[in-house]
């Protein structure tokens, strides 16, 4: 067999086995449902109420969680709260990872999960819960596959779809405890507002580079996240993990976490963490759990005047009070002239051609240091006004082994990259100042270049 | 009087990706008392080096941006009012997103 007949002949049986998947996932939801109504039904016998007295727990769940059960702490009044409670993960990504696979593990008993995205390659270093048999398939049907797979016995339900103002109110109520593992600032006061309308308690992770933090709002009186941060941050402050890194273990940990809070709460033991906040410096190895102020009076949503209803919920504008789009699109800055820009395919043909030229690389150094285009050089845009004498003197050095005549008009042009287009832009006007008034940027950056010209380029 | 003011959840990148800054302030007034509207000026004028819009908004931290005097909100002890201490450690961190 050749390899495309064997890529053919994988896609054929991924195809086949997803749909006999479905299928399973079907009957077993159909089974679920038979064995609600009607619970003489024969079944395989060991999950039935035992004839003995065990608080409502079959044979089959007293050996699975028999470990949570042995816990004088936990119990098995923990644990059969912990079987009726209902729990929704919003986010299959980092920090919902790992906590629905303990969410599943620990016997939640519906175990909701909201995601619109699709799985990819670079989601998996940090969302240990899919798998490369996913890529490109909806996150919320790999999650719930895994799901089902560590917990059959319980049921995992899939909203497939963007959480808005228009259908929040409507999958939220369905849950006991909304877990927050979202990765935007306007989702995350979506959440809280909806949890404070409904009544919720919230239990809220973040992370992002080498940092996590986690905290239980909207719990008993606790405060929620507007009474924390009344006004939303400036929109060039939330860096995302697509734009600023994060070391994979870090979200875990933070999920790890919430599934801790999420499932104290659910089988009411031990102190959540409501009115604390836990931080964590993964790099220097130190974790802070600080105090923090109670409900706010003055909340918009929760405190003691406030009029945030259901009905004002729905007309809530997130996306203009963060002055952030809920699906953030890569930014695309438009700031120079067509005669200041050229395309990756133009920039391709000068260095076939070998015309005489500069390419300023204005990525930081542990992005150049990833991948760059041959001959480039690092100047990265924060050192730009410093680092002038560099260009000037790369720029005459090409002059002179080109054999140009330097500052005859026809000298070696000077080109400027980065990632995807907007660092390059900013350093081209700021070149332009400083005497640079030829500079160009590439259209795009170094994606456009993998995209238009040679697809081997790595992106990152 | 010794302090550390502490900087994290990407506010170090405005230091030169310093986090924990043991400094020596001087005492602002005559009665020997530094409160918190004194340091937060004073980190600005020595320890911020770039965008210092990202850290304050008018004379407060901007949005977004929790201060902890030994490990507990500001809110709790008087914000700008609070009175600081030798040896004493503040926190500023700005709030995450990702996930």
């Amino acid at each position: 067999m050749s390899a495309s007949e064997i890529l053919r002949e994988l896609d054929s049986l991924k195809d086949a086995k997803a749909k006999i998947e479905h299928k399973i996932s079907a009957l077993e939801a159909q089974l679920r449902e038979i064995n609600l109504r009607n619970d003489a039904a024969p079944t395989n016998g060991s999950s039935h109420p035992s004839s003995y007295p065990t608080n409502g727990l079959t044979q089959d769940m007293i050996h699975r969680y028999s470990r949570h059960l042995m816990l004088p702490s936990f119990g098995v009044e923990g644990q059969a709260n912990l079987l009726k409670s209902s729990i929704l993960v919003v986010g299959a990504g980092g920090l919902g990872a790992s906590a629905l696979l303990y969410f599943a593990a620990a016997g939640v008993g519906r175990l909701g999960i909201v995601d619109h995205d699709v799985v990819e390659l670079n989601n998996m270093h940090r969302q240990v819960i899919h798998t490369e048999a996913y890529v490109g398939k909806p996150k919320v049907k790999s999650a719930g596959a895994a799901c089902r797979s560590v917990n059959s016995s319980i049921e995992v339900v899939e909203h497939q779809e963007a959480l808005r103002t228009s259908n929040a109110l409507e999958i939220l109520s369905k849950y006991d405890i909304i877990v927050d593992a979202t990765d935007n600032a306007p989702t995350r006061y979506l959440i809280s507002d909806c949890c404070v309308v409904l009544g919720k308690p919230l239990v809220s992770g973040a992370a992002l580079g080498m940092e996590g933090q986690l905290t239980v709002y909207n719990y008993k009186g606790g405060p929620c996240y507007r009474c924390l941060f009344p006004l939303p941050p400036p929109r060039t402050a939330c860096q995302s993990c697509a734009e600023g890194g994060v070391l994979g273990v870090v979200p875990g940990i933070i999920g790890c976490l919430q599934a801790l809070e999420a499932i104290k709460i659910a089988a009411a033991v031990g102190e959540p963490l409501s009115g604390r906040m836990l931080l964590l410096d993964a790099l220097s190895g130190r974790i802070r759990i600080v105090k923090i102020r109670g409900r706010s009076t003055h909340c918009e949503a929760c405190g003691e005047n406030a009029t945030f209803t259901q009905q004002k919920f729905r007309e809530f504008d997130y996306e203009k009070f963060t002055e952030t789009p809920l699906r953030v699109p890569p930014l695309k800055l438009n700031l120079l002239p067509s005669e200041s820009r050229i395309s990756s395919k133009e920039y391709s043909e000068i260095v076939l051609k070998k015309e005489p030229h500069v390419l300023v690389d204005v990525r930081p150094a542990h992005h150049f240091k990833i991948v760059s285009l041959p001959k480039s050089l690092n100047i990265p845009l924060s050192t730009l006004e410093g680092r002038l004498p560099e260009i000037s003197s790369a720029l005459k050095k090409e002059e002179k082994d080109s054999g140009l005549v330097s500052g005859s008009g026809g000298g070696a042009q000077l080109y400027v990259v980065c990632r995807r287009g907007n660092d390059s832009q900013r350093a081209v006007q700021c070149l332009q100042k400083m005497g640079f008034t030829s500079a160009k940027d590439i259209v795009g950056g170094l994606e456009s270049w993998a995209y238009n010209v040679d697809p081997k380029f790595p992106t990152y | 009087m010794p302090i550390t003011p502490t900087t994290n959840g990407g506010l170090e990148l405005l230091c030169d990706s310093k986090k924990i800054h043991n400094v020596n302030i001087e005492q602002q007034n005559g009665e020997g008392k530094l409160i918190m509207k004194d340091l937060l000026s004073w980190v600005r004028t020595n320890l911020i080096k770039e965008r210092p819009e990202m850290f304050m908004k008018g004379d407060t931290v901007r949005p977004g941006v929790l201060v902890l005097v030994n490990d507990c909100d500001w809110e709790l002890s008087g914000q700008l009012d609070t009175s600081l201490e030798e040896k004493d450690v503040v926190v500023f961190i700005s709030t995450l997103h990702g996930g």
